[in-house]
């Protein structure tokens, strides 16, 4: 992914996402999907062409932006593991297990290791909850995960 | 002949290995030039024997498992193609006790058919209540859903033929069905097997739902933790558009009916559904006020039906067997059959599917064979992040929506999640609260406020500050949250937090304030 796009190529790009997915109903969403899809996250420089394409205020498109979690505001690092939190994997050490993987990453949850390798989320259910405790590594799924199954995770994604 | 083997695709199945199964399956079947058909089928729902591989034979399925890549030559060897025998054969998959006494109406087909086969879901019974629902008037197939009790299997329980009624009065020139399948309680798993195993039935149900109500356009809005769901999904709306199950007329009735299949974008509060009508819109997933009903003013101002993937799914045997037979099943005013999540630690987990009815002790020690860890089984929380916790005291309790409220508790969407006794009470409702304050869509002030208050009332707790006081502030902070709320997920936090204090006392006792070193 080329992270040095410059705003002439952010506008185009997005006018052709734009004008390819308004006639649906009920645009934004998938048109962000789209855009975040293309971009790697939601550059700012297509919030305003989004809103003029849509018929929208700035503010409606920031606000919609902003309120979901899934729509980054600048690019994640090379993989994403997102490590599901919620209470099927409370009940199989998950909380012991997120500590384990932010003391090998060095990082905590929303943040990017210094070399760019990985980001890490945290997901609440990942329906994987018979097969706790569970992550998601770049949208492949992993179940019954102990401590060494995340140190191979770990490995993988800084290799 | 050649031989028919099985590999899950379920995400449960991929979590644990099936992909590499399937592959080096694949691989050995070429070297040692097999006649083998492999079959990517959905999970049966015995997920501690998964990857769970069957192979048609003569007298039945049968089954094998766990199965690891590394088992794929010596299964082989043992003449896995003839159901030969192996350490790993658990016998004919339907004699296996965890399926055998389960009654599967709704799961009839998931695990048993491609996914992505029409012929095979037409062999397998499929399309014939949409067959027959195309022959009556909406009233009558509305009718025939209210008969069968079906109520809404998303949590609220509101009878889903009432709720289609509703739309099939209500005047307007365009209607919508809307799917729910934004299932993200923890603990939950009943709509992802279903879109991913038998997504056909999914399809119909809405179909029927369509016909019924005289909407010509459904949303499925899939959670986007469910990437292999939502791909399942649209691959299936494809085929049953080519295949003429959907279109502008749907198996030639001329009625219209079709399906777009939409994403979420991982906010919890969308799985309320007037959150997620407006996220359909394009909008913050910020929860409406009712009235109005979505079902009189709903997806973009039109009445709209908007039900859980479970409700939906279930309506296709409801019109093909008929709403008594459906009926039959079941306990007081919870009908039919009801597909249980087994989850968390837990020694056998998955999904089952019965008449409601049985008890929480039965599920739990006896299906569900006690937990993983071996160690007595504490609390169980029952419906999600929003259900309360249930000590083994209230074991008796049978699974129906009526008993559950009585014992202060829900069923929700049937999620099971089993805790030993190393799990700390206090934690789990501090969890409660911590989760309500992150995905609080900020509407009404109860939950957005009342949530990040009850966290650092916890806290307090945990640290023994005033415990008395603040317990009793807490308590009143639940009282707040549950009446004064606009939608569930602030109403419906209380219930985790004032079980866990009802029934767990000793977890909130006043710890000592550590003493300052000397």
């Amino acid at each position: 992914m080329n992270l040095h796009l410059s705003s002439r190529d952010i506008d185009s790009r997005t006018l052709n996402i734009v004008s390819e997915m308004k006639s649906l109903e009920g645009p934004l969403l998938p048109i962000l999907h789209e855009i975040q899809a293309e971009f790697g996250y939601v550059p700012q420089e297509a919030l305003p062409i989004i809103a003029r394409e849509l018929n929208l205020s700035r503010a409606e498109v920031h606000g919609v932006v902003t309120f979901y979690h899934d729509y980054r505001d600048h690019p994640a690092g090379r993989h994403v593991l997102k490590l599901c939190r919620a209470e099927a994997c409370q009940s199989m050490g998950g909380d012991a297990l997120a500590e384990r993987v932010k003391l090998l990453l060095g990082i905590d949850f929303h943040q990017t290791t210094l070399d760019g390798a990985v980001t890490l989320e945290p997901v609440y259910c990942l329906g994987l909850c018979s097969t706790a405790p569970a992550a998601m590594l770049d949208g492949e799924v992993h179940g019954r995960l102990d401590a060494d199954a995340v140190r191979d995770l770990v490995a993988e994604v800084r290799a | 002949m050649t031989v028919k083997i099985f590999v899950p695709r379920d995400a449960a199945a991929l979590a644990l290995g099936a992909e590499r199964v399937a592959k080096a399956l694949a691989r050995e079947v070429e070297t040692r030039g097999l006649d083998v058909t492999l079959v990517r089928n959905g999970s049966r729902g015995l997920h501690w024997l998964e990857p769970m591989i069957e192979v048609e034979t003569a007298q039945g399925r049968i089954a094998y498992g766990p199965v690891k890549a590394s088992d794929i030559a010596s299964l082989l060897d043992a003449g896995l193609a003839t159901g030969g025998n192996h350490a790993l054969c658990l016998g004919k998959t339907e004699e296996l006790p965890f399926l055998k006494n389960q009654t599967r109406l709704t799961f009839a087909r998931c695990g048993i058919v491609d996914p992505l086969s029409l012929a095979d879901y037409r062999a397998h019974d499929g399309l014939k209540g949409l067959e027959r629902a195309v022959t009556l008037s909406p009233a009558d197939i509305v009718t025939h859903v209210t008969d069968s009790g079906l109520r809404g299997r998303g949590g609220a329980g509101f009878p889903t033929g009432i709720k289609w009624k509703t739309v099939l009065d209500t005047p307007g020139d365009r209607k919508y069905i809307v799917c729910n399948a934004d299932e993200g309680d923890s603990g939950t798993f009943a709509d992802r097997m279903i879109m991913e195993g038998d997504p056909f039935v999914l399809i119909e149900g809405m179909a029927i739902s369509g016909i019924a109500t005289g909407a010509t356009k459904g949303f499925v809005y899939i959670r986007s933790e469910y990437p292999h769901a939502i791909a399942t999904m649209t691959q299936a709306v494809e085929i049953a558009h080519k295949a003429g199950v959907l279109g502008s007329s749907v198996l030639g009735s001329g009625k219209a009916f079709d399906i777009e299949i939409r994403t979420g974008a991982g906010a919890y509060v969308c799985g309320e559904e007037t959150a997620l009508l407006n996220s359909l819109e394009g909008k913050r997933g910020i929860v409406r006020a009712k009235p109005p009903l979505p079902a009189h003013k709903g997806l973009f101002g039109c009445p709209t039906v908007i039900n859980n993937v479970i409700s939906l799914a279930s309506v296709p045997i409801i019109m093909d067997k008929g709403p008594v037979f459906y009926k039959d099943f079941g306990m007081g005013r919870s009908r039919g059959t009801i597909p249980i999540q087994i989850a968390g630690n837990v020694k056998y987990g998955g999904l089952y599917e019965a008449a409601f009815g049985l008890t929480l002790g039965q599920i739990v020690d006896e299906i569900g064979g006690g937990t993983a860890t071996g160690r007595p089984v504490k609390a169980v929380q029952v419906g999600g992040p929003l259900g309360a916790y249930f000590p083994r005291a209230l074991f008796d309790t049978p699974f129906d929506y009526e008993a559950f409220a009585a014992k202060d508790g829900l069923i929700g969407h049937a999620g099971i999640t089993v805790f030993d006794d190393t799990a700390d009470m206090l934690k789990q409702a501090r969890f409660a609260m911590e989760f309500c304050a992150i995905e609080s869509c900020g509407k009404c002030t109860p939950c957005r406020i009342g949530s990040t208050r009850g966290v650092e009332t916890a806290d307090k707790i945990a640290q023994g500050i005033e415990p008395e006081k603040n317990l009793a502030l807490l308590a009143d902070l639940c009282n707040t949250m549950k009446f004064g709320s606009l939608c569930a997920l602030g109403g419906f936090t209380p219930y985790p937090v004032t079980s866990a204090m009802n029934h767990f006392p000793d977890d909130f006792r006043p710890v000592p304030l550590v003493e300052a070193a000397e």
